[in-house]
């Protein structure tokens, strides 16, 4: 896979509390372009905070985010504009809009943003759609169509403009293992081809197993990455038991785990 | 894929015809989502215009190309193709061919879906019509359950879960008091004013006291309480059921073999039942004391009024109207609580939950009014 050696996102001395209790103190990293990182955790770890900070919809207390040299955290008008074209969001949920068609849902970004004529966006609509395996369902609402398509879709709508970054909030949540895996194939196939950087919160293990380049994994406890690399080598040398544990899916001595 | 910088390169294109009867295309810059709108229209057209079966496009100066690049580069060889031509790319670069090999060399067909025939204005005015019988029987049902409900209440009233009660009654009830007050001092003063008007004219302008009295205390207290309550309350429990109804709350009830309609509607309509005579009793007071306003300003005084609504009001008006406010209340609370019980999926479905529950609860007590007007005429009260 082609990689730029140049970072695409910059995370520097990021803090975000939530009144006044602090969930993450003090965290720094870069993601390379073309790599696929998973941020990962336990409940309450911070992960989803972290990406809801990465893509501009709540401000840190402290720290810099840098989206392709914009520091999205102070950005406005249209350094705002531009650092958000950059990026597509997958939610949890899919946030498919519920009174539009897969291709209307898909076709939206294009209306706004660019003077295609209105043939032209059918076309990159349905080839967005194609692209994750739903153009038999490009006249379907979102309730008519099951949670992993919804999903899928949800990702053909966050590529409508061609984004370099994509940020994906928990991808196999809800899902059956075989819809989950070909979500992960989904992924590997669209950052290997379209060198597109992709930035995923999950605690799959085997989700991350089969997509991670790199992991960054959260701890609630310190509120601090604890553990940066390969899941492989988390999983088989890290110094931290508690890392080891997490990817050995041992539970604590005790009842549930950290 | 490098990422545009910056810098942006509008892509360019020119069309040339060679002369063996073909047409060269020669594209530079960059095809992206933002640029490819101009440069669309413009290569349709000179395709469409050229007679030339052979086309060549020339890539060679195409420095950037995404997926809407890659959407028009393979709809211009799909129209080529599809007008019995060919369309050649010539020199692009091996990552666009990649790009090009990933969204597929053959176009996926993009279907047209003919949109149904609208049903002619019998057949919409027939289902509408369905649509309404069938809601009307889901109502009596709803209403039979509910007074089962009622009875089981009544029969063991330590089942009755009184912490929802009260904290309803105080929602609907108290909280309602201001709101009430104001329309019901508004409705008396602006009637009597009204009235006295012309009244005063005929010298019977003392009367104006006995058209408030009567009005209010039979008809318009009650009513305007019941449609206020409709707005604020049979929102309330609508929004709030169908909350419930959406986040699978209700089904949980059910599942642990609880009722939600002793669970939820019961408490509801207790607490409506109790609060509503009342407050139609706040909405008359401050009728009475709107009326009162214009009455002293007309020079009357105060004994004068409050005589002459004794005279004109007796206690069978007062336990008439008392009566329907009952009612009044009950059919509110009901509604409200089915109209959630019945929220669909979707983010609309809520909002349109609380304007069911609003308007069917202000017909409801319309047509209720009506038959107590009838009513009351042959009883005689």
């Amino acid at each position: 896979m082609s990689q730029d050696q140049r970072p695409i996102i910059r995370v520097e001395h990021f803090t975000a509390a939530y009144e006044r209790a602090v969930i993450i103190d003090d965290v720094s990293f870069e993601v390379k372009q073309g790599e696929v990182l998973v941020i990962l955790g336990g409940s309450g770890s911070g992960k989803s905070t972290l990406l809801k900070h990465m893509i501009g919809l709540y401000k840190p207390t402290h720290g810099k985010i840098l989206i392709d040299g914009d520091d999205i955290v102070t950005a406005e008008g249209a350094v705002r504009a531009r650092i958000l074209r950059k990026i597509g969001v997958m939610y949890q949920q899919g946030a498919l809009f519920g009174s539009m068609t897969l291709q209307e849902n898909v076709r939206l970004p294009l209306e706004e943003f660019t003077d295609l004529p209105s043939e032209a966006m059918d076309l990159v609509a349905v080839m967005k759609l194609k692209l994750v395996g739903l153009e038999a369902f490009v006249h379907h609402m979102p309730s008519e169509i099951s949670g992993g398509m919804q999903k899928r879709a949800a990702i053909a709508r966050a590529m409508a403009l061609d984004p370099q970054i994509l940020f994906l909030d928990e991808p196999s949540a809800g899902l059956d293992p075989i819809t989950s895996a070909e979500l992960d194939h989904l992924i590997v196939r669209l950052a290997h081809s379209l060198s597109i950087t992709f930035i995923v919160v999950s605690h799959e293990l085997a989700s991350i197993d089969a997509i991670a380049d790199r992991v960054i994994m959260l701890d609630k406890r310190v509120k601090k990455i604890v553990a940066t690399g390969r899941p492989q080598e988390l999983r088989d040398h890290s110094d931290n038991p508690w890392v080891r544990q997490f990817f050995n899916r041992e539970a604590a001595a005790g009842v549930g785990g950290p | 894929m490098n990422s545009p910088t910056g810098i942006r390169s509008p892509a360019s294109l020119q069309a040339k015809a060679s002369g063996e009867g073909t047409l060269v295309l020669s594209i530079r810059g960059q095809l992206d989502s933002t640029s490819t709108g101009s440069i669309w229209r413009e290569a349709m057209k000179a395709l469409d215009h050229s007679p030339a079966g052979r086309v060549v496009m020339d890539a060679s100066g195409l420095t950037y190309c995404d997926g809407t690049g890659a959407a028009f580069l393979l709809e211009l060889v799909r129209r080529q193709t599809k007008g019995g031509g060919t369309l050649e790319i010539h020199n692009l670069q091996e990552r666009f061919e990649r790009l090009l090999d990933l969204y597929g060399r053959t176009n996926p067909e993009i279907s047209v879906s003919t949109p149904d025939e609208s049903p002619s204005f019998v057949e919409q005015a027939g289902r509408a019509s369905f649509k309404v019988w069938k809601d009307v029987q889901v109502l009596i049902a709803f209403v039979g359950e509910l007074s089962v409900g009622l009875l089981d209440a009544a029969a063991h009233p330590r089942r009755i879960r009184w912490k929802d009660m009260l904290l309803t009654a105080e929602l609907a009830g108290v909280n309602a008091l201001p709101i009430i007050a104001l329309i019901g001092f508004l409705l008396g003063l602006i009637m009597a004013f009204q009235a006295a008007i012309p009244m005063r004219q005929f010298g019977a302008d003392i009367f104006v006291a006995n058209l408030i009295g009567l009005s209010m205390v039979r008809e318009l207290g009650p009513l305007i309480t019941a449609i206020l309550l409709a707005g604020r309350s049979a929102s309330a429990f609508a929004a709030e059921l169908g909350t419930m109804k959406v986040r699978e709350e209700i089904d949980a009830l059910t599942t642990m073999g609880l009722d939600p309609l002793r669970f939820l509607a019961v408490p509801r309509v207790i607490a409506a039942v109790a609060m509503t005579p009342l407050l139609a009793v706040f909405a008359n007071l401050f009728g009475l004391i709107g009326g009162a306003v214009v009455m002293l300003s007309l020079g009357f005084t105060l004994t004068t009024y409050v005589n002459q609504i004794l005279l004109s009001v007796d206690v069978g008006d007062l336990l008439g109207g008392l009566f329907k406010s009952v009612v009044f209340g009950m059919i509110v609370a009901a509604i409200g609580c089915l109209r959630g019980l019945q929220t669909q999926t979707g983010a609309s479905a809520v909002g349109i939950s609380t304007t069911r529950a609003v308007v069917s609860g202000i017909v409801l007590i319309a047509i209720v009014d009506g038959i107590f007007a009838v009513v009351y005429y042959y009883v005689g009260i």
